[in-house]
């Protein structure tokens, strides 16, 4: 009883750090603390935090190698803009559509590729990627290559602070629970999970069109900001991209994921004054980490209650 | 009572056939062994049974229904669990999340309550995670619930094996070669064990297994496979007395 009290607290605690950041960042937005060249940045931040989080639940947790994540963002992004530009729905029917759009191409594409093994997974994700960004040039409702702009921002902070709380919340609580156990069971030993009663295609399709839904509002939410769409922001150099910061914060490893694309965010806004060598110090720094902590920053290992509570309390 | 009814099993691989007109049979609560020289197709035989090969022809019948070609997740479903013969485990989570997933095929609870964490799934969880204990604590594992299943010696590891394949509730459970590598010592406490979690389970019990002081200290029936066919069945003794399988052991005696 006095544990589940602890707990209890420890929850309210948690909600309330959640809210004071929240507020933080809400009254410096509003008070005009923060100008258009840190919103931008931090827009890219929560959008990135939102895919590498639902990428890692695909490539980390499930051990599925996707190169297809921006594909997915696409689907979203698109699906959001039709709603609100085109029919002229309000933007929650939007996010509702890009999550729901997403979800869909996940599973269409997840169920024949998922046989598939390894770099052959891999490879078929990339083309499937590549197949949603030609498709979309070539749909004139759309304008093609040119893409659709004027795009009214509707992104906010509470909907993007929402979004990336319900990523993480839906991924974590997947995770830890007899269904996240069953995914991570296809990772380590997919014959075995299988013949311990684990049904892995259900499995890695689940995983598949979770992760993909996510990427959908991840895009939907980046339509509404930044103004302009075209199927050229999606290809797979984006998805690269996010394959990245997931690889760089651990595979397996929500808050790597997390802290990496927090990093690969402030690397990338930092890296912006020396255009000449930019990408040049961007690949030596994955490389050096990657020499250093092959595992990834993180590791599997999860920054949890329990870690803080052994740094705080210092012994246990 | 008869439990699996194996009939004209066969199985090749691009021409060689490792599992050739295999007819087999197994009663309830039974202990039998299936023994043979290195790539007689013991392996073979398991995997078809638990689906990770699909037969080429034959029918497998267990408790009276056909479970040839069916996926290994519905075969494991109907009460069969095994072990591998190069230990298979998840290396990379706690010998407790080894046991618990064996029991997800029962999750007692929704994936809606999942994600909402809903009093049920709490519930559920601490089920799981007792369930799970118990099979532990059998197995003498229970100590070492929190330890990654790829840091526990060779001898542990075969016994989560058999925990993790305990936890999926089979009726019949498949051995293959639970005391590989193990010293005397340890194969006479494999030996208890497998009487013991017969009895308390009222499991049926095949396995592989090539040290005979096992295999004719706990089997009561024995097969003999030998090029994919079944030499020879019988009682222990019988088998050990028996001149084919001597020859396909150790050769023709010479005239």
């Amino acid at each position: 009883m006095q544990k589940l009290k602890n707990n209890w607290l420890k929850f309210c605690g948690e909600v309330l750090i959640l809210v004071a950041l929240f507020t933080v960042v809400q009254y410096a937005i509003t008070a005009g603390l923060l100008n258009q060249y840190y919103q931008i940045n931090l827009t890219s931040m929560v959008i990135n935090i939102i895919l590498a989080v639902s990428l890692n639940l695909i490539n980390g947790f499930t051990g599925q190698l996707s190169l297809g994540h921006a594909g997915f963002m696409a689907v979203g992004a698109y699906s959001a803009v039709i709603m609100t530009e085109m029919l002229m729905q309000p933007f929650a029917i939007g996010l509702l559509a890009a999550c729901l759009a997403a979800a869909i191409a996940g599973f269409i594409i997840g169920v024949p590729t998922l046989r598939l093994k390894g770099d052959y997974l891999a490879i078929a994700t990339l083309a499937f990627g590549e197949i949603i960004r030609v498709v979309l040039q070539n749909i004139d409702y759309v304008n093609g290559p040119a893409g659709v702009v004027g795009i009214s921002k509707l992104t906010t902070w509470p909907l993007l602070f929402g979004a990336m709380i319900l990523t993480i919340l839906v991924v974590v609580n997947l995770i830890n629970s007899s269904y996240g156990r069953a995914i991570v069971s296809v990772r380590e030993d997919e014959v075995a999970a299988e013949l311990m009663g684990i049904n892995t295609t259900r499995y890695k399709v689940i995983a598949f069109v979770i992760g993909a839904m996510f990427a959908g509002l991840a895009g939907a939410l980046y339509a509404h900001f930044f103004y302009i769409i075209k199927p050229e922001t999606f290809n797979f150099l984006k998805s690269f991209d996010i394959l990245v910061m997931v690889v760089l914060g651990g595979l397996g490893s929500t808050t790597g994921a997390i802290i990496a694309a927090m990093f690969i965010t402030v690397l990338t806004a930092a890296l912006q004054s020396f255009p000449a060598i930019r990408m040049i110090l961007y690949a030596l720094i994955l490389i050096i980490v990657m020499i250093y902590r092959p595992q990834g920053l993180m590791g599997t290992k999860e920054l949890s209650r329990e870690t803080f509570g052994r740094i705080w309390g210092g012994r246990k | 009572m008869s439990l699996m009814e194996i009939k004209h099993l066969n199985k090749s691989f691009g021409g060689l056939s490792a599992v050739l007109d295999f007819d087999f049979h197994l009663d309830r609560k039974e202990l039998v062994g299936l023994i043979g020289p290195n790539g007689a197709g013991k392996t073979t035989v398991f995997n078809l049974i638990t689906g990770v090969y699909k037969p080429d022809s034959g029918s497998i019948m267990f408790n009276d229904k056909s479970i040839a070609g069916l996926a290994p997740y519905t075969i494991c479903a109907r009460g069969i669990a095994r072990t591998f013969q190069n230990i298979r485990l998840f290396n990379n989570l706690s010998v407790l999340d080894n046991v618990k997933i064996a029991a997800h095929k029962d999750v007692p609870y929704g994936f809606l309550s999942t994600i909402l964490r809903t009093p049920g799934f709490f519930k559920g969880e601490a089920q799981i995670e007792q369930d799970a204990l118990r099979f532990l604590e059998i197995f003498k594992l229970d100590n070492k619930k929190n330890e990654l299943a790829k840091n526990l010696p060779y001898g542990e590891q075969r016994r989560l094996e058999i925990a993790r394949a305990m936890a999926t509730k089979p009726t019949l459970l498949i051995l293959d070669e639970p005391a590989a590598g193990m010293n005397p010592q340890e194969t006479k406490e494999l030996m208890e064990l497998i009487k013991s979690i017969r009895e308390d389970f009222d499991l049926t019990i095949l396995l592989i297994e090539h040290d005979m002081s096992l295999v004719m200290g706990v089997c009561e029936r024995i097969y003999v496979l030998d090029y994919g066919q079944i030499i020879a069945e019988g009682l222990p003794e019988e088998i050990r007395n028996n001149k084919e399988v001597i020859e396909a052991y150790l050769g023709e005696e010479v005239e």
